[in-house]
């Protein structure tokens, strides 16, 4: 009895369903680039995930739309003018280099630059100060005292 | 060197700053790109009647605004009065595409809140919304004579927004030829 029903429990995750979104490519090339455009398109209201990771409907439209374009032959350049002739700049994880992004591209090159410079102006003062630094032979010779390398007299 | 001890004051007000013009930026704005270009065309089932059609096609030559709505959508519902008012009293031409809907309940909810629209477009796939970089319900576009995209705006119409800045644009456009 209780063999049967343990059983009939095995069968149990056939009945499991879960819904795979799947995309048919008649060219593997197709399908590598397709999966690359939903890894680099930005899903527009789900703000920080792109099309890939987002289970939201604008973003499975926007797979979609990718889809369709790629299968249609398509390349990646004009799926990804498509949508930013829609979305702008703002669908794209890699911004374009051009005025409004020179600070996004090159500002983390400057802090770096500006870190390095202190840095050495750093190191440089304190080498500086440790050559300069020489004790009188008073002072040399209370140090030792409080030391106990000599003996307290 | 004296004022070395302001330095840390100085960099905690630069952050500060640069932190406050961040905090009065919308993340979600995103800037709307198919202003003055040529409105995608869109060929749409009827919401009443699945065999008649609503396109750009038959706009042509009209100044006219698209209004891209849902049952679904708790802004649309809120707007939806002042649609109305907009179409009996002030005249604007009205095209809805509903979207991503039920034909039914879209049908009800006209029914029963009155309907603005000259013709409503039935979209549940997303067809021509992707084309009109809809990325939200509601959005609002003006369409010149000429089939060309003159404004967008996100987010429900309120008489302000009207006033301020539709109002002197269709003006504007029903006097161009």
């Amino acid at each position: 009895m209780i063999r049967g029903w343990l059983f009939a429990l095995l069968l149990l995750p056939f009945f499991a369903q879960a819904a795979i979104e799947t995309a048919q490519f008649d060219d593997p090339d197709k399908e590598a680039r397709y999966k690359q455009l939903i890894a680099e398109l930005r899903c527009l209201v789900c703000q920080n995930q792109n099309l890939a990771d987002s289970n939201a409907e604008l973003a499975q439209d926007m797979r979609r739309k990718t889809y369709d374009l790629v299968q249609g032959g398509a390349s990646s350049e004009d799926v990804v003018d498509y949508m930013v002739k829609r979305y702008g700049d703002f669908v794209l994880y890699r911004p374009p280099l051009r005025s409004a992004t020179l600070l996004l591209w090159v500002g983390p090159f400057v802090i770096l630059g500006g870190g390095i410079v202190i840095l050495v102006v750093i190191i440089r003062r304190r080498s500086q100060q440790k050559s300069k630094a020489t004790l009188s032979d008073s002072d040399l010779k209370r140090a030792r005292t409080l030391l106990g390398e000599e003996d307290n007299t | 060197m004296k004022a070395r001890f302001l330095m840390p004051l100085v960099i905690f007000l630069g952050l500060a700053a640069l932190l406050g013009v961040g905090l009065t930026l919308n993340p979600r704005d995103v800037p709307s790109v198919l202003i003055n270009e040529k409105a995608p065309a869109f060929d749409l089932p009827d919401l009443f009647d699945p065999q008649k059609r609503v396109s750009t096609e038959s706009m042509k030559g009209k100044v006219w605004l698209l209004n891209v709505w849902g049952t679904w959508c708790p802004e649309c519902w809120k707007e939806h009065a002042f649609l109305n008012q907009l179409s009996k009293k002030e005249g604007v031409t009205l095209v809805g595409i509903d979207w991503r809907d039920e034909r039914e309940e879209a049908k009800a909810f006209l029914a029963k809140k009155g309907n603005p629209f000259v013709a409503v477009g039935f979209d549940p796939e997303s067809e021509a919304i992707m084309d009109w970089g809809v990325y939200g319900a509601p959005e609002t576009f003006v369409i010149d004579k000429q089939g060309m995209i003159r404004k967008k705006h996100t987010g429900p119409l309120y008489p302000q927004i009207w006033e301020s800045e539709f109002k002197p644009l269709l003006k504007q456009l029903e006097a161009e030829s």
